[in-house]
């Protein structure tokens, strides 16, 4: 098992190394600086600017002292917001996304995994039809039609909640539902086909045969094996919410990363955008690290040494 | 039989045994035909695709109104005997918008879906064929490129290098062939161990004529299968950029920019919203049901899931 952790910990890392090159180059090559929207710079101003934050050295070393600050934690200064740095700028966003990020997940697993049990269990009733239409219905209709109709119909005419913002309890609701619902949609299939397998072996005949309820054998002993396809989805699930709440949180107007990151690529705010970058892998790689060690504790049968 | 109506029909569907007697000759591709039209909803869904399809190709052609054409006078519309779906406020005829914009959104779908199948049927092919260490090693880089945020990486591209339609397709596609080189390389592994293949090595024919002539033919279905469900996939994308306002341009259309469009302004033009909300999602669920169908007909294993 330790072996396991580290030789994904170590292809994590060398995933993580390539992102932040390809990043870093990626924005030095394009067209346009950070400083070109800005009018009236001259050309004095410019160097002094270029010369402070480090853009005047050959490229090779900025790379290089990007690389021995970010060993030390440290994501640079902010080109487009004087006197802030990266870090602070992440640090004050982050909880946002964070919070929204868990809402949903735990949205789409309560709602994905409660569908698709009832579906497996009650195969082929309405209860399955219906869960399972809603399956493809939350596959095929994308959060940001979703999202404003919901914004539309139970803000703006029902007025229950508010049509954006990020202040009250209730403005949580809107978004973590919008953003989990379309998880939930392939959560539920996962589970129905995971459990329809596992509800034909033996050891749940044997459950049933002792006596056991039949709600007992579908939580006790069932579930544990019919939900490790939905935890192999975990990771892309993840990664998913997180992008996915670029779009939720432009629709609700909620002051998160995914907003920032947008803006920060418009203004060509290099450090700020290789730091979100930087943060998105890291919570992804460290997020599939963790999916992979829960599927390996789940199921003996997947093979470690990988 | 009846299962046929829900998504996911039980396995007992797809060892469907054929109506028509063998010594009429039902070729592979026949049966496969044949078990389509039997599910409901995916036979539905190719209809409405092909219904959807001609109309975005033929209807920007019969209609009055140009996609970019303002009517400033007239301003936002609801839907009305002149304008059937509206009007936005330009005063551009909503219907208009849609059906062109449809051809924008199907063009990117199905051109990114290529660049895709392009590189995950090379790249799997390989892998698959030639095994071991080269194998080891590609299929590693394939696990290492799942896990990075790609959707992230798109949009600093086409935040970079200009919102080129050209690059947009070409970044799509460069971000959804790692599925389809996992599957095809699985059954490549397969499909090379079979007798057929060790007499046409027998025979002396080059690798490149092996896997192109030989391999790739008989695992046609499974890539059918898959390209069918990576449009949606892709259009999905392509309208999540348009909608951040990093895809296609307005004066252009497509579906994501009228979505963008219309939940601007829905609060007072409810139509700008609805209308492209469901054409749009629509076309994804009839595709995702028709790729559903098509892996029931064609008896592929369930790869995706």
């Amino acid at each position: 098992m330790l072996r396991f952790i580290t030789s994904r910990f170590l292809q994590s890392l060398v995933a993580l190394f390539l992102v932040i090159s390809a990043t870093f180059f990626m924005v030095r090559f394009v067209p346009g600086g950070p400083f070109t929207a800005e009018k009236a710079v001259t050309p004095e101003i410019l160097r002094n600017l270029e010369a402070h934050y480090g853009l005047d050295k050959p490229l090779w070393r900025q790379y290089l002292d990007y690389l021995g600050s970010l060993a030390q934690g440290d994501l640079g200064p902010s080109f487009k917001y004087p006197n802030r740095t990266v870090n602070e700028i992440l640090l004050d966003k982050l909880p946002v996304s964070a919070e929204l990020g868990l809402l949903s997940l735990g949205v789409a697993l309560v709602l994905g995994i409660t569908l698709g049990t009832i579906a497996a269990v009650r195969r082929n009733s309405w209860a399955d039809y219906m869960a399972s239409s809603f399956g493809m219905i939350g596959i095929s209709v994308p959060t940001f039609v979703v999202g404003p109709l919901l914004v539309l119909v139970a803000a703006i005419h029902l007025g229950w909640f508010n049509a954006s913002g990020w202040y009250t309890p209730m403005d949580r609701v809107l978004p973590a539902l919008v953003l989990g619902i379309a998880y939930a949609a392939p959560i539920s299939r996962l589970t129905r086909g995971g459990m329809l397998e596992v509800l034909h072996q033996d050891f749940i005949r044997t459950a049933r045969a002792k006596g056991a309820s039949e709600f007992r054998v579908v939580t006790r002993h069932a579930l544990r094996g019919g939900l490790l396809p939905v935890v192999s989805y975990l990771g892309p699930a993840v990664a998913g919410i997180l992008t996915g709440s670029f779009v939720i949180e432009t629709i609700f107007q909620i002051p998160g990363i995914g907003r920032e990151f947008v803006n920060s690529a418009f203004n060509r705010d290099y450090t700020l955008v290789l730091g979100t970058v930087i943060l998105y892998a890291v919570l992804i790689m460290a997020l599939n690290l963790v999916v992979d060690v829960v599927q390996a504790w789940m199921n003996p049968k997947v093979r470690l040494d990988a | 039989m009846n299962a046929a109506s829900s998504p996911n029909p039980p396995l007992d569907a797809r060892a469907t045994p054929l109506a028509e007697p063998l010594e009429k000759g039902n070729s592979l591709w026949h049966d496969a035909w044949l078990r389509l039209r039997k599910n409901k909803l995916a036979y539905f869904g190719l209809w409405t695709v092909g219904i959807i399809t001609i109309a975005c190709v033929v209807g920007p052609f019969l209609s009055p109104y140009g996609y970019e054409e303002q009517d400033l006078d007239l301003g936002a519309a609801g839907p009305n005997a002149k304008h059937w779906l509206g009007t936005d406020t330009l005063g551009r005829d909503l219907l208009v918008r849609l059906l062109f914009g449809g051809r924008v959104s199907l063009a990117v779908g199905l051109a990114a879906t290529f660049v895709a199948l392009t590189i995950g049927v090379v790249y799997g092919a390989v892998a698959g064929f030639f095994g071991g260490k080269r194998d080891a090693f590609m299929m590693r880089a394939v696990d290492i490129m799942y896990s990075l945020p790609f959707p992230i990486f798109v949009i600093l591209l086409m935040v970079f290098f200009g919102r080129n339609i050209i690059l947009l397709f070409v970044a799509i596609g460069a971000v959804e062939w790692l599925t389809m080189a996992r599957i095809v390389r699985s059954q490549v592994m397969a499909v090379k161990k079979m007798e057929f293949i060790e007499a046409a090595r027998s025979l002396g024919f080059g690798r490149r004529r092996i896997i192109f002539r030989h391999i790739l033919p008989n695992i046609l279905g499974p890539i059918i299968v898959y390209t069918t469900l990576t449009i949606p996939a892709v259009m999905l994308l392509e309208a999540f950029l348009s909608f951040l306002g990093l895809g296609v341009q307005p004066p252009m259309s497509s579906w994501g920019v009228l979505i963008k469009d219309g939940a601007e302004k829905m609060e007072e033009f409810w139509w700008l919203l609805v209308f492209p909300g469901f054409t749009f999602s629509l076309t994804l669920f009839s595709l995702n049901f028709l790729g559903d169908g098509l892996r029931d007909a064609l008896d592929v294993r369930s790869s995706k899931d």
